[in-house]
């Protein structure tokens, strides 16, 4: 009779300390029962434990200590491994963990405490700068030059001839490129003959081109006469910029 | 500045020809009628605007004509008379052909409205002629009252006055297309003949060349180029819509009527290298090839309006067989093709209406690069001489004869500041007709 007695009275206090130890805790202090005729044992204290980690943020691939005190404890735990009672522990968990730490008492009573690291991304390695397409446009713009013309002639002159032994080359290298070659003239003469005589410039051009071994069929040609001039000046250096056989440059 | 510079060069031509192998050129064999025009009265109710318009109009008409010595309103002393009746006065006719004014022909008026219309009565006499005698023209005209409507009677009446005065057919109805970039593209426009009203044809965005007006004035040949695509389109000028006509590989060119509307001649490549010379009806059946070249360019046919009795047809072009163009003719199947003898850099021909004279432009000196200005001249076949009609130093080329065979519309200027202007033969009159935008090819319609 007497240690039911007692059991009913240490249950009924133990509750109450606990409490009174713990601000958080929503019980109101209740007065200990009446201390019975017989004088009980004295219960075992129970234990406390606490878990802190520093820093509680880390980045993947970092470390944080774990520091535990523990008191009236004979066995703590750190995530169910044995530990000192009193310690610290680096860990360098890749990704946010939980560490509950866990202390027991002789007489197996326990406490637990729990701290949260967590581990954030580190920033993504530059992105390294993906290698330049060949700009099309810059290859056709350094590459190829425009054959030009005596006055009032449409054959191919020597300088005319080198130009386009260079542009074959980039044409032949650049098969998908489009040839569309446009006979101009100077301001000179009549509308309608520098219309034709431009249309035969364009012409000497494709037929020299396909004498290097381009396909005819790649290669359109038309004239614009005196219109469209490049320079609109009365000099005979402007006049010789007109005469000319024009390559116009991809997605013109 | 550019205008009195080619007027004084004009005006240097007619007084004194320079250069060798020249004939004076006379518009008529006898000396000029001295006309007065007075100003036509005007009854209530035409507005000041109107009156205005039809006496200006009908003046620059008659002036522009180059057949009469318009004497000047300020020696006027006699006033005009408005009715017939008004002459059958000794006195008052007297008051006119005494001197100083001489005059011999005079034309007079009145306008009026009637029912809201404009009405003209218009008059010419033969002054020197007794009362009750003398009269050469007395016609009515009716148009609707606005100042465009005075602007049309005006025009009518004044060729009504050539025709009367034994001139033959005028040119103050007449139209001229031309090509213009003042809408930001080069398309076909037409114009009065005066360089007023003018009217944008065609809207292709493209470029738009060599505009040919149709003898019965009701369709336009032109070449029009979009991107690399070169065709010749027919535009009919009654529903403004475009007309089915062949397309072909390669550059295709310069269109010319038949003087009776039925074929087109012009210059092709067909898919080859060298332009050659092709007719084809107006309807687009039946393709001719006329000339067979072996390395060259044959262009620019031209018709003669008036072919010798007998013949088929005749055509005039340019071909570059000997290197440099030079002008030919032949016959309108391609046979007996002949050179004129003219050397230089010659092309651009127009052949006047009685199929007398070649109008052209040259590089008389032409063959090398410092060679000389682009002139307009006339080559007189009869004669087998040429005349020159511009010596303004400016690039002339595109020469086009009016119908009444005494004047002519060329285009003048370098690149980025050409117009167009009329002159008559002799070089007298000349007239900027084009202000706005760069102004080119023109050609003068046949009526």
């Amino acid at each position: 009779m007497r240690n039911l007695t007692l059991r009913r009275c240490v249950s009924a206090v133990i509750p109450a300390v606990v409490c009174l130890g713990l601000a958080a805790c929503g019980h109101k202090a209740v007065p200990p029962p009446p201390v019975p005729e017989a004088a009980a044992p004295a219960a075992a204290p129970a234990p406390t434990v606490t878990l802190n980690a520093n820093p509680t943020a880390i980045e993947s691939g970092g470390q944080s200590t774990l520091t535990w005190t523990s008191s009236g404890a004979v066995r703590v735990e750190l995530n169910g491994t044995a530990v000192n009672l009193n310690g610290s522990q680096a860990v360098t968990p890749t990704q946010s963990t939980d560490y509950q730490i866990v202390a027991r008492s002789a007489d197996g009573q326990t406490a637990n405490a729990a701290v949260r690291v967590t581990v954030t991304e580190p920033p993504p390695p530059p992105v390294a700068a993906a290698p330049a397409a060949e700009d099309i446009n810059s290859a056709f713009n350094a590459a190829v030059r425009d054959a030009f013309f005596d006055y009032d002639k449409s054959t191919i002159r020597p300088d005319a001839q080198s130009a386009l032994n260079a542009d074959a080359e980039f044409f032949k290298s650049h098969p998908g490129v489009a040839i569309n070659v446009v006979g101009h003239c100077d301001d000179r003469g009549s509308a309608e003959y520098n219309l034709a005589l431009g249309d035969r410039r364009a012409q000497a051009v494709k037929n020299y081109l396909v004498s290097q071994g381009i396909d005819p069929n790649r290669i359109q040609t038309v004239s614009v006469g005196k219109d469209q001039p490049f320079c609109t000046q009365e000099t005979d250096d402007c006049y010789q910029q007109n005469r000319r056989g024009h390559f116009t440059p991809p997605g013109q | 500045m550019k205008l009195r510079w080619l007027t004084l060069c004009l005006l240097a031509l007619a007084i004194g020809l320079a250069g060798q192998d020249q004939t004076t050129i006379t518009i008529s064999g006898t000396s000029k009628y001295r006309l007065a025009v007075p100003d036509f009265a005007a009854a209530a109710g035409v507005s000041a605007a109107e009156q205005a318009t039809f006496n200006q109009v009908l003046w620059n008409d008659l002036y522009q004509t180059a057949v009469v010595t318009m004497v000047g309103r300020s020696l006027y002393t006699a006033s005009a008379p408005t009715t017939e009746a008004d002459l059958n006065n000794a006195v008052v006719r007297t008051a006119w052909t005494a001197p100083p004014l001489a005059i011999q022909r005079l034309v007079f008026g009145q306008m009026a409205l009637v029912n809201g219309g404009l009405v003209v009565s218009g008059y010419l006499y033969d002054v020197n002629q007794p009362p009750g005698a003398g009269r050469l023209l007395a016609r009515r005209y009716a148009d609707p009252g606005t100042p465009a409507g005075a602007r049309a009677i005006a025009h009518q009446l004044a060729d009504d006055i050539v025709a009367a005065l034994g001139y033959g057919p005028g040119i103050a109805t007449s139209k001229i297309a031309y090509i213009s970039n003042r809408s930001g593209s080069e398309e076909v426009w037409t114009m009065d003949y005066d360089g007023f009203n003018p009217q944008q044809r065609t809207r292709l965005h493209g470029i738009a060349y060599s505009p040919r007006l149709s003898p019965n004035g009701q369709e336009l040949a032109f070449m029009s180029q979009i991107g690399v695509h070169q065709q010749i389109r027919l535009l009919s000028l009654l529903t403004n819509k475009l007309l089915p006509f062949p397309s072909y590989k390669g550059l295709t060119m310069s269109p010319a009527w038949s003087p009776d509307g039925s074929k087109l001649a012009f210059a092709a490549k067909m898919g080859g290298q060298n332009l050659n010379i092709y007719t084809i009806n107006a309807n687009g059946t039946g393709l001719r090839r006329l000339t067979r070249s072996s390395g060259y360019d044959n262009l620019s046919p031209v018709w003669n309006p008036k072919p010798p009795p007998g013949s088929d047809g005749q055509i005039a072009f340019v071909s570059s067989r000997t290197g440099q163009p030079q002008i030919y003719t032949m016959n309108a199947d391609g046979s007996n093709q002949q050179r004129l003898p003219l050397g230089g850099y010659a092309t651009s021909p127009s052949w006047s209406p009685n199929g007398l004279v070649l109008a052209f432009a040259w590089v008389r000196n032409g063959g090398g690069e410092d060679s000389g200005a682009l002139d307009i001249y006339l080559w007189y076949f009869q004669d087998q001489k040429y005349v020159q009609l511009t010596h303004n130093g400016e690039r002339n080329d595109f020469p086009s004869w009016a119908p009444d065979g005494r004047h002519i519309v060329f285009q003048s200027g370098a690149s980025y500041h050409k117009q167009l202007f009329s002159v008559a033969a002799d070089g007298s009159v000349p007239v900027q007709l084009t202000h706005a935008g760069d102004n080119e090819m023109p050609n003068w319609s046949w009526h």
